[in-house]
């Protein structure tokens, strides 16, 4: 990955010393069924800088949706239960506040994006009635300043003739466009967040890397923070500063993106880093599988939930649950492997 | 939209030719004879001549093709004549056998009794099941639901004739609060004579609208419960919406577009329904009509009412299929 070598590490030991915009510390969500808890997060904790981009990869069903739906509790109760966890936010504990604190919070400073677009409009209304609300919501303006507003928002994303536009259904648009409305929704009343959820998965490739760069360039002009779910992390490389990767629920690597891609610590990391496709050579390569499946959580994480999946997995792997070893300062690894007092003795 | 609309209509044609075709051999093929409830000592020649004399000894097409000249042409310009002071040229209106007088007057005299029984209970049955629907998917498995659940399969399950003795039995025999009897002879002048009419309309209409709202709330929940899984939901609420705006107005708007099209279909079908109903409370409208008529072997009026109700059942699917489109934006018709 040739991005590596462009971000220094420092930049990114820097990020870490500035008062972060979002910190998440040990959140933990259940989801409660007949068959008993089934456990989506297991103490995940993370923090956001002011104008990062952070990255969150892993494979279907690793917690990275649950994780961010529980910070704004979008996720429906019951069955979702957010165990444990904080999460900071302008000096307050999302977790904590009541339910009109947090709808303020909500579409005001964090916006969300979500993975498909065809089904994240109302299709009975018009996308400028869906621009519109957040603006009379949050900022209070009048129908016609919200007009206004939203036009200019669906010119930001890249939307031509853009206030004839909103009178326009959900359907009148292609799938790149409404992920662009999407954004315009998100990116309303300036939030200092933006998660944006699989935002580009449902998308084909051409548009999927049009959305990317209109995010990259956004990020630019308004300077928000930024978390980019996704699984694919090629993808990730191109814009993140930093990577959590996550398995089983929880963060397994955590680390600036160029040191993610030089010297990948975790097994998973390293498995999944080879399962991108590769161009190089004049043969095309076989792509490569993990083989094994998605762990099963329907219980507290005894062991390491990657133990079964990995090759490097010895005993006490299988016996006791790693915590996250701090490898340098802008990489952590939650493997047996990182164990300085083991490997010292 | 509008051409739609006309196509439709001209397309309604040919279905009604049809059914009407329909109606008249299934009402004149019955082995049934207007001259039966006469008096056994008028002599048979007699009654032959009385048959002859209502048009019976005619083939069947030439039977069939005078009452569509006269349901298409006369009666309406009849009534032009009488609206606009016209003087087209009508000739014979329809006349009912029983009564020597026309059909469509006896109708128009008793379709008010039956919109206001039946129509009243529609109307109740909607403010009663959308909430319900509502309120039923949003809090699904309460025990809000699971009352709403428990009566909507009563109004499903227990037919009209039997809720409204049931009605008549406690509330008026027992309890002496509403008449058994609805006296459509009353006119309402004052407010004690509106009291006792909203009195005598409470109970028919309530057998009517428990048992279209039991329909409808079912309708109406499962839609619900459709579109608040949707992901535009999600959306909505991560735009920081209140619960009330995100359901009354983001899921309630879609999930009204199912419903209104079982609301439109429903209409005409009430009319059919409500016969039994008035039956009971002894309403004499539009169904009683139309089952007296039957006793009698009356032919004109009978066909003539079921045609009158396939008209309606097919301008209501037109109209079904109009407010569809009003409602989902998605559906256009040009």
């Amino acid at each position: 990955m040739a991005v590596g070598t462009v971000r220094s590490s420092k930049v990114s030991a820097e990020l870490e010393n500035a008062a972060p915009v979002l910190s998440v510390e040990n959140l933990e969500t259940v989801f409660l069924t007949s068959e008993g808890a089934v456990h989506a997060v297991n103490g995940v904790s993370f923090s956001l800088q002011p104008g990062e981009l952070l990255g969150i990869v892993g494979e279907s069903g690793s917690g990275k949706s649950v994780t961010m739906m529980s910070l704004l509790k979008l996720l429906p109760m019951p069955p979702a239960e957010i165990r444990s966890g904080t999460v900071g936010f302008d000096g307050k504990d999302l977790l904590q506040v009541d339910q009109q604190e947090l709808r303020a919070i909500r579409g005001g400073d964090i916006g969300f994006i979500f993975q498909d677009p065809m089904t994240s409009l109302n299709p009975v209304f018009t996308v400028g009635f869906q621009i519109m609300e957040p603006l009379r919501m949050h900022l209070g303006l009048n129908k016609a300043n919200a007009r206004k507003r939203a036009a200019e928002l669906l010119e930001l994303v890249g939307i031509p003739s853009a206030s004839q536009r909103l009178r326009d259904y959900p359907h009148q648009f292609s799938g790149g466009m409404r992920q662009r409305v999407m954004i315009a929704i998100a990116l309303a009343c300036d939030p200092k967040v933006l998660i944006a959820d699989e935002a580009t998965t449902a998308l084909d490739v051409t548009v999927q890397a049009q959305i990317i760069e209109l995010i990259k360039d956004l990020r630019e002009k308004l300077g928000m923070a930024i978390i980019w779910i996704t699984h694919d992390l090629g993808v990730v490389a191109g814009i993140a500063d930093r990577v959590a990767v996550m398995y089983g629920g929880q963060i397994v690597e955590y680390a600036s993106v160029a040191e993610l891609y030089d010297d990948p610590r975790h097994p998973y990391t390293k498995a999944l880093l080879q399962t991108l496709p590769r161009h190089e050579g004049d043969r095309m390569e076989r792509l490569v599988s993990i083989p094994g499946q998605a762990p099963n959580l329907s219980g507290p994480l005894q062991a390491c939930p990657f133990a079964p999946r990995c090759e490097s997995a010895h005993d006490r792997c299988r016996q006791e649950n790693p915590p996250l070893f701090e490898v340098s300062p802008v990489q952590k690894s939650r493997c047996w492997l990182e164990d300085q007092e083991v490997v010292n003795a | 939209m509008l051409i739609f609309t006309i196509r439709r209509l001209l397309l309604a044609i040919p279905t009604l030719l049809f059914i009407s075709f329909i109606i008249f051999l299934v009402v004149t093929l019955a082995p049934s004879d207007p001259t039966a409830n006469l008096p056994l000592t008028i002599p048979p020649e007699v009654k032959q001549k009385i048959r002859e004399s209502l048009g019976l000894g005619q083939p069947l097409p030439v039977r069939y093709f005078k009452w569509l000249w006269q349901f298409v042409y006369i009666e309406p310009a009849h009534y032009l004549n009488q609206a606009f002071g016209f003087s087209i040229d009508t000739g014979q209106r329809i006349l009912s056998w029983q009564t020597r007088s026309p059909v469509m007057d006896i109708i128009s005299q008793r379709m008010p009794q039956t919109l206001w029984v039946v129509g009243t209970s529609y109307v109740v049955a909607i403010l009663i099941a959308v909430p319900i629907g509502v309120i039923s998917a949003y809090k699904q498995y309460s025990w809000f639901d699971q009352i709403g659940t428990f009566i909507s399969m009563i109004g499903f399950s227990v037919p009209t004739f039997f809720t409204g003795v049931l009605l008549i039995v406690i509330f008026s025999v027992h309890l002496g609060w509403f008449p058994s009897i609805y006296d459509t002879t009353h006119s309402v002048t004052d407010w004690d004579s509106f009291v006792v009419q909203v009195k005598q309309m409470i109970m028919p209409t309530f057998v009517l609208a428990l048992a279209n709202a039991a329909q409808l709330s079912r309708f109406m929940r499962a839609s619900m419960l459709d579109n608040l899984s949707q992901d535009y939901v999600r959306t909505a609420r991560a735009k920081g919406l209140q619960e009330k705006t995100v359901l009354l107005v983001h899921v309630l708007r879609n999930s009204m577009i199912p419903v209104i099209t079982v609301i439109a279909l429903g209409i005409p079908n009430i009319f059919g329904s409500a016969i039994i109903t008035e039956q009971v409370f002894k309403v004499n409208g539009i169904g009683q009509l139309l089952i007296i008529a039957i006793q009698g072997g009356d032919v004109p009026t009978v066909q003539t009412i079921t045609f009158i109700f396939a008209i309606l059942i097919v301008l209501f699917n037109l109209l079904a299929d109009i407010l569809y489109g009003v409602f989902d934006p998605r559906i256009r018709y040009d």
